[in-house]
């Protein structure tokens, strides 16, 4: 238990630090960097709580794709950040007087809260015992059974969510030359080769 | 040393205030406003998860599986129009993105 409580203060502890780097860094690059050591940690968190399978989705779909995303982007910008941090000082006390009071209200929330006695009774789905099922196929087991919409529902968000980005970055340049399989298809001896009589002597005019 | 509830609910409210912070002292950047939208559905999925355990019903866990599909869209679909805007005006600042206003 004295581990489980080391380890939850060790990655909770880090999670924070990196989330408040994430906002102050001076570089995006480094915000980039620190939120990828944010969402790890987070995973840890994950796996402390028994969910095995979401941690490791969550390193594959944020450490892999979303925060490598942020990296391409960051990069590929040709943008003034030191211009772009002009006012941090300005919004810092409204925005920490809105932070102060928004977290004290969760706490207090968090605080003073009792989970209430029927809530055991309206569990949907209960966890199986760990050594029986691993937490994956447990997952497994209801999200393409009883939830299976709200898993379709998941990829058509993906898929439009692709073809969206596509639509909004694809762009054709006028002057650039593509291949028409079409035309190069239906090009017969006739339009290819032209075949003259050359005299000796003359060549071609 | 127990490791209850409250403490992962205190870690997922310390994380979605400084999401929203993050958008309050970054107005002008809106890429790192994008990583505070990141923080804050973190949050939520902490909390989604840290119920699911304590609780004992795995559908929170279907329901973190599902807001992280809608995390990861929004990501690639925010970056995507940031890059078409800065294509266009060649900047990224937040405060000039009110043509479209009537």
């Amino acid at each position: 238990m004295i581990i489980q409580a080391i380890f939850f203060y060790l990655f909770a502890g880090i999670t924070v630090a990196s989330a408040v780097m994430v906002i102050s860094a001076r570089n995006p690059v480094h915000s980039v960097l620190f939120l990828i050591l944010a969402f790890v940690n987070a995973a840890g968190l994950f796996v402390l709580l028994g969910a095995e399978f979401l941690a490791m989705i969550l390193i594959v779909v944020y450490v892999g794709a979303v925060a490598v995303l942020f990296l391409f982007v960051v990069m590929m910008l040709d943008v003034d950040f030191a211009e772009l941090r002009q006012g941090f000082l300005n919004y810092l006390p409204v925005g920490a007087l809105v932070g102060a009071l928004l977290l004290v209200e969760l706490l207090l929330v968090v605080g003073a809260w009792v989970i209430g006695p029927d809530v055991a009774k309206a569990i949907t789905a209960p966890i199986p015992v760990p050594s029986d099922i691993s937490n994956t196929e447990a997952l497994g087991l209801v999200l393409y059974t009883r939830y299976v919409y709200y898993f379709q529902a998941a990829g058509i968000i993906l898929l439009i969510a692709m073809i969206g980005a596509i639509v909004l970055t694809l762009q054709h340049k006028p002057n650039v030359r593509r291949q028409n399989v079409a035309a190069q298809v239906a090009r017969g001896r006739a339009s290819a080769i032209e075949i003259v009589k050359v005299k000796s002597g003359q060549g071609l005019s | 040393m127990t490791i209850g509830l409250g403490h992962y609910l205190s870690v997922g409210a310390i994380l979605f205030t400084l999401g929203i912070l993050g958008i309050f002292l970054n107005r002008k950047n809106v890429i790192v406003i994008l990583m505070s939208i990141e923080l804050i559905l973190l949050a939520v999925n902490v909390n989604l998860v840290a119920f699911s355990s304590f609780l004992g019903d795995i559908v929170g866990q279907v329901y973190a599986l599902i807001v992280l599909t809608v995390a990861a869209a929004e990501a690639a679909i925010g970056l995507a129009i940031l890059v078409a805007y800065f294509r266009n005006r060649g900047s990224i600042a937040v405060e000039d993105i009110n043509l479209m206003k009537g």
